[in-house]
C-alpha cells in the first residue's frame, strides 16, 4: 500500500517538475499579494507589524486555494482519475498521495519563502520564525480540506470561483489559529503553544477524515 | 397496523400531501403570529433591564432570537435529509434538502440583519466581530455555498450528491469554526453578547418569543412545502403522474 502511495506522489512531482511554471506562479501570487498590501495600507512599521501575521495567512489561504483547481483538473481531463478510481488500491490513498504532492508544491514553498515577506511587514526574528512552524503545520490542512472542494466542483463551469465560495469559510479556523499564534508571539513571554497544538489537532483530524471525504466526492463527480 | 415510510419517499405520493398540509401550516403560521406579535407588543414591559435598561427597541428579540434558532435547527434539518438521500438514495429526501436552503438561508440573514439593528441602540454598533455574529455569518456563508454548488451542477443526480456532501462537512467543521470564533486566544476567552440564559428570562417575554418562534419554524414548513412542491414538479416533468395532474388541471 505504501509504494503506491509513493508511485502517485513521484509521478505527481515529476509532472509538476516538468511543468515549472505552475509551482512558481502559485508562490509569485503568493509575493505580489503580501507586498500589495503595504503600499495599500501605509508603510508604518507598527501598522505593518499589526497586520503581517493576518495578511500573510489570508495570503497563503489565497496562494493554496487558487492552485486547488489543478489538483484533480489534469488527471481528470485525460481520464487517469477514471482509472485511479477503478484500481483494487483503496482511492483515500491515492488521494492521500495527489494532496501531499499538491502540498510539496504550493503549501511547502510558502513555508519557505515566509522570512522574505515577514521582514517586509518588520516581524522580529522570533515571530518569523512562529511564522513558518504555523505555516509549516497550517498549509497541510488547507490542502487536505482543499482537496474536498475540488473534488466536488471537479469539471464544472467556473469552477474556481465557486470553489472560493465552498471552501474558504471552512478555512476560517486555521486563519484564526494560525495567524493568531504568530500575533501572540510579538508579546514577550506569551505562550504560543496551544495554538501549536490546536493546530496539531486540527491537522490530526483532517489527515484522518479528508481524504476519505474527497474519495466520496470524487465518486460523485465522476460517477 | 405497519406504515411504509418508503411509501411517502415517492415524490409523487407526497406532491399531494403536500398539497393538503400547505395550508394547514399556513394557518397555524398566522395564528402563531398574530398571539405573538400581540403578546410581544402589548403583554409585555416597555422596558428590560435593570440600572441601564434597553427602551422599547428590545422587541426586535421576538424577530432575531426565533429567527437565529430557525437558522440553525433549518441548517441540520437540510443536513439530515442529504445525509437520508446519501443513504438510503432516495430523491425525495435530496428534493426536501434543497427546499430547505433558501428558507434557510432568509432566517440566517434575518438574524443578521436584525441583529444589525438592534445592537446599534444598545452596542452603539452595527456590527461587531463577536463570535455569535460571525459564526451567524458563517452558517450564511455555508447556507449560500451548499445552494451555489447545487445550481452549479447541470446533472441534478450529481448536484444533490455533491450539494448533500458539502452540506455534511459543513456542519462537521460548524463546532470547530464557532468555537475558534468563540476563542480565539486560547488562553483566554471573552464575547460581546451575553450568555443565553431561558430561566432568568420574564415569562411574557418568554411566551411571545417562543410563541414567535413556533410560528417560524411552522412558516419554514410552510415555504419548504410550496418549494418542494415547484421541485417535484420540474423534476417529475417526463413522468406521467404529472402530465395526468395538467390533463386533469386542463380540463377543470
Amino acid at each position: 500500500m505504501l509504494r503506491v502511495f509513493w508511485c502517485i506522489l513521484s509521478r505527481d512531482l515529476t509532472l509538476a517538475m516538468r511543468r515549472r511554471t505552475d509551482v512558481l506562479t502559485t508562490l509569485f501570487f503568493f509575493v505580489i499579494v503580501v507586498s500589495l498590501f503595504p503600499l495599500g495600507v501605509g508603510t508604518e512599521s507598527k501598522a505593518l507589524q499589526i497586520i503581517g501575521p493576518g495578511v500573510v495567512w489570508v495570503a497563503a489561504l489565497l496562494a493554496s486555494m487558487l492552485a486547488l483547481e489543478r489538483l484533480f483538473a489534469a488527471d481528470y481531463e485525460d481520464g487517469t482519475l477514471e482509472q485511479m478510481l477503478l484500481t483494487a488500491q483503496p482511492l483515500s490513498l491515492l488521494v492521500l498521495a495527489k494532496v501531499t504532492a499538491h502540498w510539496i508544491l504550493t503549501g511547502l514553498p510558502l513555508v519557505l519563502i515566509a522570512p522574505l515577506v515577514g521582514m517586509q511587514f518588520q516581524l522580529t526574528d522570533n515571530a518569523i520564525i512562529i511564522m513558518m512552524l504555523a505555516l509549516l503545520v497550517g498549509t497541510p490542512i488547507l490542502s487536505l480540506i482543499g482537496a474536498i472542494g475540488a473534488a466536488l466542483t471537479l469539471g464544472l463551469r467556473g469552477g474556481g470561483i465557486l470553489l472560493s465560495l465552498l471552501i474558504l469559510p471552512l478555512y476560517i479556523p486555521i486563519l484564526v489559529y494560525g495567524s493568531g499564534a504568530v500575533e501572540v508571539s510579538r508579546i514577550a513571554l506569551a505562550d504560543t503553544q496551544p495554538y501549536f497544538a490546536l493546530l496539531g489537532a486540527f491537522l490530526l483530524v483532517a489527515l484522518i477524515f479528508a481524504p476519505v471525504a474527497s474519495s466520496a466526492a470524487l465518486k460523485i463527480s465522476l460517477e | 397496523m405497519t406504515l411504509n415510510w418508503f411509501k411517502f419517499a415517492s415524490p409523487a405520493s407526497f406532491y399531494p400531501i403536500a398539497g393538503r398540509l400547505i395550508p394547514v401550516f399556513w394557518i397555524l403560521t398566522l395564528l402563531l403570529l398574530a398571539i405573538g406579535l400581540y403578546w410581544g407588543f402589548f403583554e409585555t414591559a416597555s422596558k428590560l433591564g435593570g440600572s441601564n435598561p434597553q427602551k422599547e427597541y428590545y422587541r426586535i428579540i421576538f424577530i432575531h432570537v426565533p429567527s437565529a434558532w430557525m437558522s440553525m435547527w433549518l441548517y441540520i434539518v437540510l443536513v439530515g435529509w442529504a445525509a437520508i438521500g446519501l443513504v438510503f438514495n432516495t430523491r425525495l429526501s435530496f428534493m426536501m434538502a434543497n427546499a430547505v436552503a433558501p428558507t434557510g438561508a432568509i432566517f440566517t440573514f434575518l438574524a443578521l440583519w436584525t441583529g444589525a439593528f438592534w445592537g446599534r441602540p444598545s452596542w452603539g454598533t452595527y456590527w461587531d466581530w463577536d463570535p455569535r455574529l460571525t459564526s451567524e455569518l458563517v452558517l450564511f456563508f455555508l447556507y449560500i455555498g451548499y445552494i451555489a454548488l447545487h445550481s452549479a451542477i447541470d446533472d441534478t443526480r450529481r448536484a444533490d450528491r455533491a450539494s448533500a456532501l458539502l452540506a455534511i462537512v459543513g456542519l462537521i467543521m460548524v463546532p470547530v469554526i464557532f468555537w475558534s470564533i468563540n476563542c480565539p486566544d486560547p488562553n483566554q476567552c471573552a464575547a460581546l453578547h451575553q450568555r443565553s440564559n431561558l430561566t432568568r428570562i420574564d415569562g411574557n417575554i418568554l411566551f411571545s418569543m417562543l410563541t414567535m418562534t413556533l410560528a417560524f419554524w411552522m412558516y419554514g414548513f410552510a415555504a419548504t412545502f410550496m418549494r418542494l412542491r415547484s421541485i417535484i414538479l420540474t423534476r417529475e416533468a417526463e413522468n406521467t403522474w404529472v402530465q395526468e395532474l395538467l390533463n386533469a388541471r386542463r380540463q377543470a
